[in-house]
C-alpha cells in the first residue's frame, strides 16, 4: 500500500483544510521540541493494537516518558497504564478532553496552562476524525498531530495511510530521536 | 390561524330549559366532556419562543461542542461555502450556527417522520374505529393517559378524534422550525439549539399520540408488566411454511395480515415475521407473530430466501429492498405514500389481478395503499408463491466463498467502506486455508449495511459470505422478548416515585434507539443486565429492546426471562416500538405529577426543572443512527434527561457537555430560601458519546445523580458509581468530592477511601437544597 493522503474510511472526505503529511519522523520530533506544553491522548483501542514489540500502550508510554509529558487516556484503558507502572496518566473521556482543549482559559491537568500541542493515537478511525474536526475548527493556539496508522485529515499533521511495519518504524524513530535529544 | 386556545368555549355551569349542563367544553365542531379541573399552566401549545428561556438555562450549563462532519455548507447556490475555523459563508453564517442548523434539520426530519406517521396512523384508525373511539392505555391503572400531551398541549385527549387538534399543532410547529433553517433565517447557534429542543418536544408529543392511538384501537397490551413473551431471532422462523416478512414502523398492514389469516383460519400455516418497529407492534397486536431482529437483519434475512413476500411500510426500510427481494424472487408490497419504491399504484385493482401479476407474471411488487387489500394480496401471494419459490435463496455456498477469495485483489476497499472497519479482506483470505471462522467472527459487529459489497471492485457478495460463514450461529439465534407493554401504570409510579426522587432506586436507565452498534448488540444486553442486577429500573424500546433479548445468561435465559417486566427496581421493561419511547418520557413526567403532585397541565418548564433536578433518569442510545433518534434525544434533553450514545453517535456532530471543573455552572436555587447553592455536576452532561461500553456504564451511574438525592440515596448512587469505576477503570473516581455534599452521602463500606480523597481535595460540607433553576419557584426570597 502506497503512502496516499486519503482518508482511511473512503467516505470521510475532509477539507478544504487538510492535514500536512508527516513524511519524516523528524517532523514530529521537531514539533514536540518546539512545543511548550504538549500532551498525548490515547484512545480505547490502544491495548488491542499489537505491534512487534508490544502494543500501542507501550509505545504511548515510551513517547510520553521520552518527552516527559502526561498522557490522557480513555477511561476504559486507564488501568492498563497504571498496571504498567505509568502514573502520569489521566483517564478522561475523549469528548471531555476535546471540550477542554478548545477553552483558552483552561489551566490543564497539572495546572500548567492550556496545552499547545496534542497528539492522538489508539482511537477508532471515525472517533479520532470527528474529535480532530472539533479541534481544528474551535481550538486556538493548539497544534494537533495524529500518530495513527491512517491519514487523519483534521489534524494539523498526520501520517498518510501506511502499513503497520512503516508505522512501527516511524514510531520507533520518533522515540529514538526524542530520547537522544533529552 | 386560530390558536387552539381560542377555539374552545368553556361552560362551567349552564342552566337552561333542557336542564343543567355542567363541566362541558364546546370546541368548534365538537363537544368535549371536560372534567379536568386542573388549571391551565403558562405554556399551552407552546411556540418556539415560549420555552426559549428554559432552553437557554440548559444551554448555559450544557454548552454545545461541535465536531463538524463537513467543513462546508452546500445548502444554497451561493455555496459551497468554506466555514473552516472562523470563516463565514456568503450569507454570513459561521460554523457553529451551520452545525446547529444541520442538527435542527435532522431533528425536523425526525419530528416530521413521527408526526407524519402519527397522522397516517390516526387517520386510518379513525376511519376504522371512529372518531369517538376512546383513548385507553391501561384501563383503571393508567389515569394519566397522555402525560406528554397534557404537559405540552394542556389538553386531555379522550378519543381518537381529540388527537387531530394535537396533530395540527405539531404540523404547524414543524413547519416553523423547518423554516428557520432557510438561508438567512436564524443566525445564532444557541437559538438553533433552542429550536432543536423544541423539535424534540414536538417529536415526543407525536410519539405519544401515535402510540396511545394504536394501543387504544388495536388491543395492544395495556401497561401490562406481564405482557407475553414472543419468539425472537433468525432461528425461530419456521421456514417450512409460507413466510410473510413485514418491515418498518406503521403497523396497519401487518395487523391486517394477521386479521386476514385468523379470519380465514390460515394462521397456523403461515408465518408472520417482523423486523424493526413493525415487528414490535405486530407482536403487540398478536404475540404469535415473530420478530426476526433489528434493522440490520434486513439484508441477511431477505437473502436467506425464507421470506416469500416482503411487505414494507415506512421508516428505516432498506431502500434497495426491491433489488434484494428480486434476487430471491420474493415480491414486495409497498404500503405507504412515503415509501412507494417506484412501484405501480395498484390500490384500486382487484386482489386477484394483483396476485396473478405477482405470482404468475413475475412483477417485482405493487404499491397498495389500502392496508386490508395489501394484507389480502400478501397472504394470497405468499400461499401461491411459496411452493414455486422453494425458499430460493441468495446466499453462497462455501465453495463460492473460496472461489471469491481467489478473485480478491487485496485492495482493502471493503474494509475502508465498512462503518466498523471490519477486516473483511483478511478474513476472506483465511478461507483459502479452509478456515471460515475469521469470517464468521465478523458477524457480531457487522451492521448488515452492505457497503463492503458496494465497494468491492470484483463485486464479491461479502455480507452474504459473512452470513454464510456464521450459518451455524444464526440457526441458534432463538430468543425471547417480552412484548412491548406500552405505558407505565400510575400505581407503579406511586410505588417507585419516592425511592427514585430520594435516590434510593439508583436510577432509571432507558436503552433505546437503533442498531448502529460499534461492536454488536450484545453490549446493550450486557449493560441492561448489569443495571437490572444493580436494582436500577431498566427500560427498553425499539431495536435496542430486541438486542437486549438476543442474549442468554449462564442458565440459557434471555434478560426478559431472567428479570421481571415491572417498572420497579431490578425490572427490564420493554415499552415497545420507537413511538413507545413516549412512555419513558411519560414515566418521568408522571413521577413529577402523580408522586410529587406538581401541576402538569401546560406546565412544561416546571416539570422539566423537576425532572432535571430530581429524577435520576438516563437514556442510552448505543446504536443511534437515525434522524428520528436525534429528535427523540432532543425531546429528552429539553425535559432534563441526559442521553448517552455510542461512538457512532459522535456523527450527530455535536455534544452538550457540562464542565465539572467550573463550579459556577453548578448552582441552583434553594426553593426554600432563594439562596444559590452549589450542588455539583449532577447531571454532568446532557448529550455525551462514550467510546466503549465500560465508559458508558460508569457514565450511566454518574449521570443518575441529581441534586435532590437524599443522603441515603446519594450513598447508593455513589456506591454504584465508585464500584463500576473501580471495576472498569481500576481506580477510585477523581471527582467524588464533587458529589459528596455531607459526610452522610459517603457509602458506609467505602468510607475510609472516600474520606481520604475528600481530605486531599479540600472538600467542604454543603447543604442539600430543595433544588430548582427557576427563580419563580422560590417560596421565599433571599433576605425576606
Ligand atoms: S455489511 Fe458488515 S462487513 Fe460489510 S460494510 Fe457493512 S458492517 Fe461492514
Ligand atoms: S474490496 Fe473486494 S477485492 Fe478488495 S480486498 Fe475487499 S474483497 Fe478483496
Ligand atoms: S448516510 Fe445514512 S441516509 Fe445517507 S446514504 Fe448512508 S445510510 Fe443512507
Amino acid at each position: 500500500m502506497g503512502a496516499r493522503a486519503e482518508p482511511w474510511q473512503t467516505a470521510e472526505i475532509p477539507g478544504p483544510k487538510k492535514a500536512m503529511i508527516i513524511t519524516n519522523p523528524q517532523i514530529v520530533t521537531a514539533l514536540i521540541r518546539r512545543s511548550k506544553n504538549p500532551v498525548l491522548i490515547v484512545g480505547s483501542m490502544a491495548p488491542e493494537i499489537k505491534l512487534s514489540s508490544g502494543d500501542l500502550v507501550d509505545y504511548a508510554i515510551q513517547i510520553a516518558e521520552s518527552v516527559g509529558i502526561p498522557i490522557v487516556s480513555s477511561p476504559s484503558i486507564l488501568k492498563v497504564f497504571l498496571d504498567r507502572g505509568f502514573k502520569r496518566v489521566f483517564g478522561i473521556p475523549v469528548v471531555d478532553i476535546a471540550n477542554r482543549l478548545i477553552d483558552v482559559n483552561w489551566t490543564g491537568l497539572e495546572g500548567k496552562g492550556q496545552y499547545d500541542l496534542a497528539m492522538f493515537m489508539g482511537f477508532k478511525y471515525y472517533v479520532c476524525w470527528l474529535i480532530l474536526s472539533g479541534l481544528k475548527h474551535y481550538s486556538r493556539n493548539l497544534k494537533t498531530i495524529s500518530l495513527e496508522m491512517y491519514y487523519q485529515p483534521h489534524a494539523l499533521w498526520s501520517f498518510p495511510n501506511i502499513s503497520k511495519e512503516e508505522w512501527e518504524k516511524n514510531l520507533n524513530a520518533i522515540i529514538k530521536s526524542l530520547r537522544e535529544g533529552k | 390561524m386560530v390558536s387552539e386556545k381560542n377555539i374552545r368555549v368553556k361552560i362551567d355551569e349552564l342552566k337552561s330549559s333542557i336542564g343543567l349542563l355542567k363541566g362541558f367544553e364546546l370546541s368548534i365542531g365538537k363537544i368535549v366532556s371536560e372534567e379536568w379541573l386542573e388549571e391551565v399552566g403558562p405554556t399551552q401549545f407552546p411556540k418556539i419562543p415560549d420555552l426559549r428561556e428554559w432552553d437557554l438555562k440548559l444551554l448555559q450549563r450544557y454548552k454545545p461542542f461541535y465536531m463538524p462532519f463537513c467543513d462546508l455548507c452546500c445548502l444554497c447556490t451561493f455555496g459551497k461555502c468554506d466555514l473552516t475555523g472562523d470563516k463565514r459563508g456568503a450569507c454570513g453564517i459561521n460554523m457553529s450556527a451551520q452545525q446547529s442548523r444541520i442538527v435542527l434539520l435532522a431533528c425536523c426530519i425526525g419530528a416530521a417522520t413521527h408526526a407524519g406517521h402519527a397522522r397516517h396512523l390516526i387517520e386510518h384508525l379513525i376511519e376504522k374505529y371512529g372518531r369517538d373511539h376512546p383513548i385507553d392505555v391501561g384501563g383503571g391503572n393508567v389515569e394519566i393517559e397522555a402525560p406528554i400531551t397534557r404537559l405540552v398541549c394542556g389538553i386531555r385527549p379522550r378519543t381518537l378524534g381529540d388527537l387531530e387538534e394535537v396533530l395540527s399543532y405539531l404540523e404547524r410547529e414543524i413547519v416553523r422550525l423547518l423554516a428557520a433553517t432557510h438561508t438567512g433565517q436564524e443566525a445564532s447557534n444557541i437559538d438553533f439549539e433552542s429550536k432543536v429542543f423544541h423539535a424534540g418536544m414536538i417529536d415526543h408529543v407525536a410519539l405519544e399520540i401515535a402510540d396511545i392511538a394504536q394501543i387504544s384501537a388495536l388491543g395492544y397490551p395495556k401497561a401490562d408488566p406481564e405482557a407475553p413473551l414472543v419468539e425472537l431471532g433468525l432461528g425461530v422462523v419456521d421456514s417450512t411454511k409460507p413466510v410473510i416478512m413485514v418491515v418498518g414502523h406503521n403497523v396497519p398492514p401487518a395487523a391486517a395480515i394477521v386479521d386476514h389469516l385468523i379470519e380465514n383460519n390460515l394462521y397456523g400455516g403461515v408465518e408472520v415475521v417482523g423486523l424493526c418497529c413493525t415487528a414490535h407492534d405486530v407482536t403487540r397486536y398478536n404475540p404469535k407473530a415473530k420478530i426476526v431482529g433489528p434493522i440490520s437483519w434486513q439484508l441477511r434475512f431477505i437473502r436467506s430466501g425464507v421470506a416469500d413476500v416482503v411487505v414494507v411500510d415506512e421508516q428505516c426500510v432498506r431502500t434497495d429492498t426491491i433489488i434484494e427481494a428480486q434476487k430471491v424472487k420474493a415480491p414486495v408490497i409497498a404500503t405507504s405514500d412515503v415509501n412507494c419504491i417506484g412501484l405501480p399504484d395498484r390500490t384500486r385493482d382487484s386482489v386477484e389481478k394483483i396476485v396473478e401479476d405477482l405470482v404468475l407474471n413475475g412483477q417485482p411488487g405493487a404499491l397498495i395503499l389500502d392496508p386490508e387489500k395489501a394484507a389480502e394480496v400478501a397472504v394470497k401471494t405468499a400461499l401461491l408463491i411459496a411452493p414455486k419459490r422453494m425458499k430460493f435463496k441468495a446466499l453462497p455456498d462455501v465453495s463460492d466463498i473460496i472461489e471469491g477469495a481467489k478473485k480478491c485483489r487485496k485492495c482493502d476497499d471493503c474494509r475502508r467502506a465498512c462503518p466498523n472497519d471490519l477486516p473483511v479482506r483478511d478474513a476472506l483470505a483465511e478461507t483459502l486455508e479452509g478456515n471460515l471462522n475469521a469470517l464468521a467472527d465478523l458477524y457480531e459487529a457487522c451492521v448488515g449495511c452492505g457497503r463492503c459489497e458496494s465497494a468491492c471492485p470484483v463485486d464479491l457478495p461479502l455480507h452474504s459470505f459473512i452470513v454464510k460463514a456464521a450459518e451455524k450461529r444464526i440457526k441458534e439465534e432463538k430468543y425471547k422478548l417480552r412484548v412491548g407493554r406500552g405505558a407505565i401504570q400510575d400505581v407503579e409510579i406511586r410505588k417507585v416515585g419516592s425511592p427514585i426522587v430520594l435516590g434510593e432506586i439508583p436510577g432509571v436507565v432507558a436503552f433505546v434507539g437503533c442498531a448502529n452498534y460499534p461492536n454488536g448488540g450484545t453490549e446493550v444486553a450486557e449493560m441492561a443486565a448489569e443495571f437490572a442486577k444493580r436494582r436500577y429500573i431498566v427500560v427498553a424500546s425499539g431495536c435496542a429492546a430486541m438486542s437486549i433479548g438476543m442474549y442468554k445468561d449462564e442458565e440459557g435465559k434471555t434478560p426478559y426471562e431472567a428479570f421481571p417486566g415491572a417498572f420497579d427496581a431490578g425490572g427490564i421493561v420493554n415499552v415497545g416500538s420507537c413511538v413507545s419511547n413516549s412512555h419513558i418520557a411519560g414515566a418521568a413526567i408522571k413521577i413529577a405529577s402523580i408522586f410529587a403532585k406538581r401541576r402538569l397541565r401546560a406546565n412544561y418548564e416546571e416539570i422539566a426543572d423537576y425532572i432535571l433536578n430530581r429524577v435520576g433518569a438516563v437514556g442510552v442510545a448505543w446504536g443511534a443512527m437515525s434522524q428520528k433518534a436525534a429528535a427523540i434525544a432532543s425531546g429528552f434533553w429539553r425535559l432534563g434527561v441526559p442521553v448517552i450514545v455510542g461512538p457512532h453517535g459522535l456523527k450527530y456532530r455535536r455534544m452538550l457537555l457540562g464542565r465539572k471543573d467550573k463550579p459556577e455552572d453548578w448552582y441552583v436555587y434553594d426553593a426554600r430560601t432563594g439562596e444559590k447553592v452549589y450542588v455539583g455536576p449532577a447531571p454532568e452532561h446532557l448529550f455525551y458519546a462514550a467510546e466503549t461500553k465500560e465508559e458508558a456504564m460508569v457514565m450511566i451511574a454518574k449521570l443518575c445523580m441529581r441534586p435532590n438525592d437524599t443522603t441515603r440515596g446519594r450513598a447508593i448512587k455513589l456506591s454504584n458509581y465508585i464500584d463500576l469505576h473501580k471495576r472498569f477503570f481500576g481506580t477510585m473516581p477523581d471527582d467524588i468530592h464533587l458529589f459528596v455534599r455531607t459526610l452522610a452521602d459517603v457509602p458506609l463500606t467505602m468510607r475510609e477511601e472516600v474520606i481520604k480523597i475528600l481530605e486531599e481535595k479540600g472538600w467542604k460540607e454543603n447543604i442539600i437544597p430543595d433544588p430548582t433553576l427557576l427563580p419563580r419557584l422560590v417560596r421565599k426570597k433571599a433576605g425576606e
